[in-house]
């Protein structure tokens, strides 16, 4: 009997510690991934594992995670943003044209050269303005988020390109008489060594964890994805819920494109284009779920981290670009399906 | 008595609809004021009027003798008034703590520590050792019943509405539940009841107040009042249903058994304990028993929409417990939901291809559906079963419930069916259609069907079939003839085994 007994509970002690594993391993899999990719990467390429390169990869990281960051607060409301990739070449072409033709102030006849902070500011009430369009779709008109933001996509791309017909707007290093000097030191910059986007991508992270963990919008934030009514009832003003995640998303994407046209010294209509994808696979790798509720800001950071290196990384061994894609495609199905995995053992 | 809120000539319209006509109800402070009715009556429009989640029509809400225009929960709970919803509103992926203060504080960070504390605190005095940071959605759906109600109370109110608080509740949680009512009361909260359970209602109750057809039609102290009273001012005149005059049809061969049939509750839905039971050829089972007895459970297992753990079911003597759910329809088993808008109706479709659904196969020829052959059918169908509408291809949404219900009774007989199960068919339409959708199953049983529908009225079961099974808890307590039934032998049955 005693025997029996005993032999049971070591049996179930056994089962109980290797489903604990397995919840384990299942919790912190985007961490594995990263370090699992970085390992190979590390034993396939020699360079790879360098200061400089290491550098590199972070400011790669830094355009995928801050657009990303602003994704997961719409997704983790059971939205999506379609539009960052556009919103992010709009305002890189808005920065450029401040910066080359000034804002024209046709009343008082006047063209205002605006400085880089101002350039920057202007720039981010853009994404801002774009973020509440879809939130106004969404709210008001009750479009799904996924064509109300289909949509921006379009008008932002077409607006970028109509800025100046399809055309670079190259050299954007400003003029000293004009005092708009110094719009590369924000993608190109190094404070200590580190790229400023890196530096930025720090600042906003905190933040984001911040507001996302601790703060009364970020609760509600996460009240909206895990039950629109539920919130409704309790009091959360569920309207403007969904317009600030709308809005910080479009503000992040203008913030990438500002740092990607200031890397370049120049602002390209059609650059940005898909990185609402990768965007996408950043939140998701990062465990958060699509119908909202779920994720956290930090499991965003290591997914982006994972999309970063990965992409990088595979170019420094040489796969070839189509491979890269069907690597990556089946690097997101993977975290997907684990994440299924994890939800039906939690 | 201090009266805290009152609504004064409320009417409420949804478009062509009147769901309130008019209607005078006040709360007092230390009071329980009981409001029952059947699905319909108006009830819970009425509840989400006063707290402040729709506005009336027509008509004015006092708080404090001041008329008031709430703008939504939050607003109503700023002047006191909380309301726990008979539907679990919870959000599933937050914790208990972080469910009970979804709005978090009016200052922009959280406290999490104190927010954690006070949960502790609130359930506490609900008597219950749940962990504040557990997840909602591991909870089982008596807990998150009280959770819900912590969150209610978190709020200092002075007015609590409780639609259906009791429904997911073991025994020994009502018990606190009542206590915690009293504690209130004492403390001069006014509390608002609502509740199908008729000796619930008597026990916590000081006044009773009866809807009917979006209007009060009586009122009184609890104390001078029975459950009989209630039940016949309840239904009114019409709504009495007289046991048909027509001979008991002829039974026949059994062609539903469910033997011996188990399965473990889980997060949405009840356990269901070594059931048994048949239904005969020609024979109406009626399956009585309150919300989350299992009965919807025990339906969605002999359709195959949910999986047994153990037993067997069987068709006209073949085996199909493996059988997934397009199997057994072709077989001649067929199941119409009690939820009808969320798992009966495709509103976006006309009546016609509402009910064709189910057979579409004989309609069409090398997958191209022959319209003549499909509105042929529907119309045979629509005249047989008496459907209100103005032709087959009126929108759905546009027919009365009661004729929704014969809409989607009607598709489940397009295949021709062997075997019938109707989840509480006469939930949420009036009790004039409520005859005819009886009327409609008798003639069915007349057919050669068996049938079997579910319900939570005693008086439907014993006026409609010709066996009574009584589900509590998942277990089958009596499977009687209707002849040695009787409505109180039915309720102490239930109710008995609901306390055990």
């Amino acid at each position: 009997m005693t025997e029996g007994k005993t032999l049971t509970m070591s049996g179930a002690g056994q089962a109980v510690g290797k489903d604990y594993a397995m919840a384990l391993l299942l919790k912190f899999r985007t961490v594995l991934a990263l370090v699992l990719v970085v390992a190979i990467f590390s034993v396939l390429a020699p360079n790879f594992l360098t200061v400089a390169n290491a550098l590199i990869m972070l400011k790669h990281i830094a355009i995928v995670a801050i657009l990303a960051i602003g994704m997961s607060f719409v997704i983790l409301t059971g939205g999506i943003d379609l539009s960052v990739g556009s919103i992010a070449g709009l305002a890189g072409m808005v920065a450029g044209a401040l910066i080359i033709n000034g804002l024209p102030l046709t009343a008082l006849g006047v063209v205002v050269y605006p400085s880089v902070p101002a350039v920057v500011g202007l720039v981010l009430l853009v994404g801002v303005g774009i973020g509440l369009f879809n939130g106004l779709l969404i709210n008001r008109f009750q479009v799904a988020p996924f064509i109300a933001t289909l949509g921006t996509l379009y008008m932002a791309r077409g607006a970028a390109m109509l800025m100046s017909n399809g055309e670079t707007f190259p050299n954007l290093i400003g003029n000293p008489a004009l005092g708009n000097e110094g719009f590369s030191r924000i993608g190109a910059g190094l404070l200590l060594g580190i790229p400023a986007p890196v530096w930025l991508l720090a600042v906003i992270a905190a933040g984001a964890a911040f507001v996302a963990g601790s703060t009364t919008f970020g609760r509600r934030v996460y009240a909206v994805g895990g039950s629109e009514r539920a919130a409704l009832l309790s009091g959360v003003r569920v309207t403007q819920v969904k317009y600030a995640v709308y809005a910080i998303s479009g503000a992040m994407a203008a913030l990438v494109g500002v740092l990607i046209a200031s890397d370049l010294v120049a602002a390209h209509p059609a650059s940005g284009e898909s990185f609402e994808l990768n965007g996408i696979a950043a939140v998701v790798l990062g465990g958060a779920s699509l119908t909202g509720g779920r994720g956290t800001i930090v499991g965003t950071l290591i997914g982006a981290c994972v999309i970063g290196v990965l992409g990088d990384g595979m170019v420094m061994v040489g796969i070839s670009e189509f491979w890269q894609m069907v690597i990556k495609g089946g690097v997101i199905v993977t975290a997907v399906v684990l994440d299924r995995l994890q939800e039906r053992l939690g | 008595m201090a009266e805290l809120m009152r609504a004064s000539g409320v009417k409420k319209r949804y478009g062509g609809v009147t769901a309130l006509h008019g209607v005078d109800f006040a709360v007092e402070a230390g009071r329980v004021s009981v409001l029952i009715g059947e699905n319909g009556a108006g009830k819970s429009t009425l509840m989400r009027i006063l707290a402040g989640i729709e506005t009336p029509s027509e008509g004015e809400v006092y708080i404090d003798g001041e008329p008031v225009r709430m703008n939504g929960a939050r607003d109503a709970a700023a002047r006191g008034i909380g309301m726990v919803h008979q539907e679990l509103n919870l959000c599933p992926n937050l914790s208990v703590a972080e469910n009970i203060f979804l709005l978090g504080s009016r200052k922009a960070l959280l406290d999490r520590p104190r927010e954690r504390e006070k949960a502790r605190a609130l359930l506490a005095r609900l008597r219950q050792n749940i962990d504040p940071d557990r997840r909602v959605a591991t909870l089982s759906i008596g807990e998150q019943q009280i959770v819900e109600i912590a969150k209610a109370l978190a709020e200092e109110c002075r007015v609590l509405i409780l639609d259906e608080p009791t429904s997911a509740l073991s025994e020994a949680e009502v018990e606190v539940l009542f206590d915690v009512i009293g504690d209130l009361k004492r403390s001069g909260v006014g509390i608002v009841y609502i509740s199908h359970r008729l000796e619930e209602l008597l026990r916590v109750g000081d006044s009773i107040t009866v809807m009917r057809d979006g209007r009060i039609v009586a009122r009184a102290e609890a104390a001078d009042t029975s459950v009989g009273w209630i039940i016949e001012q309840m239904l009114g005149e019409e709504g009495r249903l007289e046991r048909a005059d027509t001979p008991a049809p002829e039974e026949g061969e059994t062609v539903l058994a469910i033997s011996h049939v188990s399965r473990p509750r889980d997060r949405t839905s009840a356990a269901l304990h070594d059931i048994s039971m048949e239904a005969r050829g020609g024979g109406i089972v009626a399956l009585y028993g309150l919300l989350g007895s299992g009965r919807t459970e025990l339906m969605e297992v002999a359709f195959g929409a949910r999986a047994a753990s153990d037993g067997t079911i069987t068709l006209k003597g073949e085996d199909i417990t493996r059988l997934s759910i397009a199997q057994r329809v072709k077989r001649g088993l067929l199941f119409v939901s009690e939820d009808r808008k969320a798992q009966g109706l495709f509103a976006n479709l006309d009546v016609g291809r509402n009910m064709a659904v189910s057979d579409l196969a004989s309609f069409a020829q090398k997958g191209v559906i022959r319209n003549a052959s499909e509105q042929g059918a529907v119309g045979r169908m629509i005249s047989r079963l008496g459907v209100k509408t103005a032709s087959a291809r009126t929108a759905i949404t546009a027919l009365s419930g009661g004729n929704q219900q014969k809409a989607l009774i009607g598709r489940a007989l397009m295949p021709g069916p062997a075997a019938l199960l109707l989840d509480e068919p006469t939930r949420g339409i009036d009790v004039g259609a409520r005859s005819e959708v009886f009327a409609t199953i008798r003639q069915l049983a007349a057919d050669g069907l068996a049938v079997v529908f579910s319900t939570s009225d005693v008086l439907e079961a014993l006026a409609v079939a010709e066996r009574v099974i009584v589900i509590a808890k998942g277990r089958i307590i009596l499977d009687i003839p209707v002849a040695q039934a009787t409505e109180a032998r039915l309720i102490r049955a239930a109710n008995a085994a609901a306390a055990a």
